[in-house]
């Protein structure tokens, strides 16, 4: 590297081109983020203001992240680099369809979260910073979604971390306390492994540019600890995901944040993990996929039996919850198990059912459990009386939970279940059909407890009693608003689920094959 | 730890400190310095002041809450961003400026813009947590 | 060089392990806070250990003008550093309002969240 003092071509280092403004998008998400949870942090004694800046805010959110895919999928991938950089030497935001779909429906997702904080979350909660909280982890997670690079990606997945831990103990409960520090701790553990394994990876290869690790391992790699680092990712992801001996994390902490927070974890830092499996294991290391294989079947297999056993023996209504987005989490792992075009379409589509109808569900458990005063099924009852509204949107989100028609969860499950069928991996496929049964078993057994049954336990049939709690018709309206929203959306796909397929196919294609994504990194020519 | 000698070389200690992180800031560009490593000094200068006076006189003195700092630094980070969006070139950008003021070539950048930006989210936020572990109880 | 390093790397993480598994939340954190500074020190051997040169460019010059250490590593453990710093903080300030909350620092006797030994659910009503 001993050089002369002259000047030197510049070309060779950084981008000189000019950049098309569309391009531009693929930064707007982390713009408007973090402006405006800025803003709110500077206003954090006005109240007022809080509420409308955070909701237009998230509006604009899902404006830019629908332009991006909206651009993804007429124009193909766009890469840019930060600083100008050329690749691979700088940070590359890269959004292929994958990311950039499941960075839209996160965002929409978001935005139901908001709406719905505006009654949950007291004034107290929105004071200490629940919209800056909310709006720096959606920085995360969309440009965990968005970026092209393996190192940044650990950096978003902490900026994630550090923004749901805030979240998490917002209110200060002493169960909450208890809950976040299960959480804070398994999830430090859990990046630390992320960040062994880049570690490692960058020793092994000296890049850390996903579109040039990828392009690297595609050829022999000789005796580089591939296995190894492999490993350690599928260790991290997993238990970031929740996956099978690593979840017990999950349902001891998501039941105890409020109402709003613990559906926004449930609906998306957990698919977080998956997608980052998705990348790494499909995109980045095809062959190690192929050894590993068999062992993410079983832990697909391990994770949705958990997932089912854990949800029929428990008896607290967010707790029980927390088991069956363990089990969705199952049924994502054995797609990627699968690892073919149809294993990754299932996965992706289902992915997306599970970030709309988890944070539906867990609304749904927060009225249930405001309305009837408790959170334990033996308490809670009379529901139906008090709110049919309620109750048949709750019928509704557990069958689409269950992946029964006309829901979005079937399709998703149809195509995992044909793609372990072309596989022959019949023990999966029918493991992952058990877990519509075993969630049925479980989420209508809260369903009759909590709204079926007149009272608390032992009420005897044909009578009602009063719930304790009572919502104003204001408070019902913002309240019912987002989850008829989503479950409006997760009955849409049910019913027309051609264009989310064809979304998803394009997702697992770009996955598979990442020609595109090489070219619009490096320019064309890779 | 509030001994007679500790109480009157404090303020003094205080106010050279933030003058060093600030000088530790601008020469970050060029040199070993920057924005991290200034707004730890700064935060270390006011967590002395907080050991000699206690946490309310740090308040005081910090005029805004530390969320808010933080927050301010946040908003110059993303705006270091922006310029380069008009430019059309890829965000991030490095971009320079050289006024002339009083007759002295100044060197304005983005970098700079981001490197306050960042000195103001380190000071905002670790003299956030230093000041609510030493009010034991709030 | 590298092999010396390792070494006390490997030492880091039995270390951070062994405190990790206790039931102590002090502890814990302690353990943590090792295991961040082994994973730190592990991607600064990963990138390779060649001069003891700071890759810092004189001014005038476009490169370098001697061999100078890797500063790939460099920045990717600053960037570590802070985030494992700003977290060991959190967790320090989360510890201690948990402390207070529930008057212990051992998991064992945590059990707010995750009640003990409750009744098995309803079989029916």
């Amino acid at each position: 590297m001993a050089g002369t003092a002259e000047a030197v071509d510049l070309a060779a280092a950084m981008i000189t081109a000019p950049v098309a403004a569309a391009d531009a998008l693929v930064i707007a998400p982390t713009l408007i983020t973090v402006l405006f949870g800025a803003v709110l942090l500077l206003f954090r004694k006005r109240a007022v203001l809080q509420f409308p800046i955070g909701i237009f805010a998230l509006a604009l959110l899902v404006v830019a992240c629908a332009g991006i895919l909206a651009r993804v999928l007429t124009a193909g991938p766009i890469a840019m680099a930060m600083g100008s950089w050329l690749p691979p030497f700088g940070i590359n935001f890269t959004a292929d369809v994958l990311g950039a779909s499941f960075a839209f429906f996160a965002s929409l997702v978001a935005l139901t979260v908001g709406v719905f904080a505006t009654r949950d979350i007291d004034g107290l909660g929105r004071r200490y910073g629940f919209f800056p909280f909310l709006l720096l982890m959606m920085t995360g997670i969309c440009n965990a979604f968005l970026t092209g690079d393996i190192f940044n990606l650990y950096v978003w997945f902490e900026v994630m971390l550090i923004a749901s831990f805030g979240l998490m103990v917002l209110g200060n409960g002493k169960a909450q306390l208890d809950g976040a520090v299960r959480y804070a701790l398994l999830n430090l553990l859990a990046a630390g492994f992320f960040l062994i394994a880049t570690g490692y990876l960058y020793g092994a290869l000296g890049t850390l540019n996903m579109a040039d690790i990828a392009l690297r391992l595609r050829e022999p790699t000789g005796d580089l600890p591939m296995k190894t680092i492999a490993m350690l990712y599928i260790l991290g992801f997993g238990m970031k995901a929740a996956a099978f001996p690593l979840a017990f994390w999950l349902p001891a902490s998501y039941h105890t944040p409020s109402p709003a927070a613990g559906a926004i974890f449930a609906g998306l830092l957990t698919k977080v993990g998956a997608y980052a499996l998705m990348r790494t294991m499909i995109m980045l290391m095809p062959a190690e996929h192929q050894v590993y294989a068999d062992m993410l079947s079983w832990l697909a297999i391990g994770t949705i039996l958990l997932g089912s056993f854990g949800a029929m023996a428990e008896s607290d209504l967010r707790r029980m919850l927390g088991y069956i987005v363990i089990s969705g989490i199952g049924i994502i792992f054995a797609g990627i198990a699968l690892g073919s075009q149809g294993g990754l379409s299932g996965a992706i589509l289902y992915a997306i059912h599970s970030m709309l109808v988890m944070t539906a569900l867990y609304f749904a458990a927060g009225i249930a459990a405001h309305l009837g005063g408790s959170q334990e099924l033996r308490h809670l009852g009379g529901l139906y009386g008090a709110s049919p509204l309620l109750a048949g949107l709750m019928l509704a989100l557990v069958f689409s939970a269950a992946a029964l028609p006309p829901f979005s969860g079937f399709w998703a499950k149809v195509v995992v279940v044909q793609a372990a069928l072309a596989d022959q991996r019949w023990l999966l496929a029918g493991v992952v059909l058990s877990a519509s049964a075993f969630t049925a078993l479980a989420a209508g057994r809260a369903f009759a407890h909590a709204f079926w049954r007149g009272g608390p336990l032992g009420t005897p049939d044909g009578a009602e009693k009063a719930v304790p709690g009572e919502l104003s018709p204001f408070d019902q309206r913002v309240l019912y608003g987002p989850i008829i929203a989503l479950a409006g959306l997760t009955l849409v796909i049910g019913l027309y689920p051609a264009p989310f397929l064809r979304l998803a196919e394009a997702g697992a294609a770009g996955l598979l094959d990442p020609t595109p994504y090489f070219n619009a990194v490096f320019g064309g020519a890779p | 730890m509030s001994t007679v000698i500790f109480r009157a070389i404090a303020p003094y200690l205080t106010a050279l400190m933030v003058l060093f992180s600030v000088f530790v800031l601008l020469r970050g560009h060029n040199n070993p310095g920057g924005g991290f490593i200034g707004g730890l000094i700064a935060a270390s200068a006011f967590a002395i002041y907080g050991i000699a006076y206690g946490v309310p006189p740090v308040r005081r003195a910090l005029r805004f809450h530390p969320m808010q700092i933080a927050g301010t630094g946040l908003l110059f980070t993303v705006l270091a961003g922006i310029p380069s969006l008009f430019a059309s070139v890829p965000f991030l950008t490095g971009m320079w400026a050289y006024p002339t003021v009083f007759g002295m070539e100044i060197a304005v950048s983005t970098p700079l813009v981001f490197d306050i930006g960042v000195y103001l989210v380190v000071l905002g936020t670790i003299s956030s947590i230093a000041l609510s572990l030493e009010e034991k109880e709030r | 060089m590298e092999a010396p390093l390792a070494l006390l790397v490997g030492c880091f993480f039995a270390a951070s392990v062994y405190l990790l598994m206790s039931d102590s939340l002090i502890r814990i954190i302690l353990g943590v806070a090792v295991l961040s500074n082994a994973i730190n020190l592990l991607i600064f051997v990963a990138g390779r250990i060649v001069k003891e040169v700071p890759p810092i460019i004189p001014e005038g010059a476009q490169v370098p003008p001697i061999d100078t250490a890797n500063p790939l590593p460099q920045a990717l453990v600053l960037t570590a550093i802070v985030i494992s710093f700003s977290f060991f903080a959190f967790l320090l300030v989360l510890i201690f309002r948990t402390y207070q909350a529930l008057g212990t620092d051992r998991t064992d006797e945590m059990h707010v969240a995750e009640p003990k030994g409750g009744p098995v659910p309803p079989r029916g009503y």
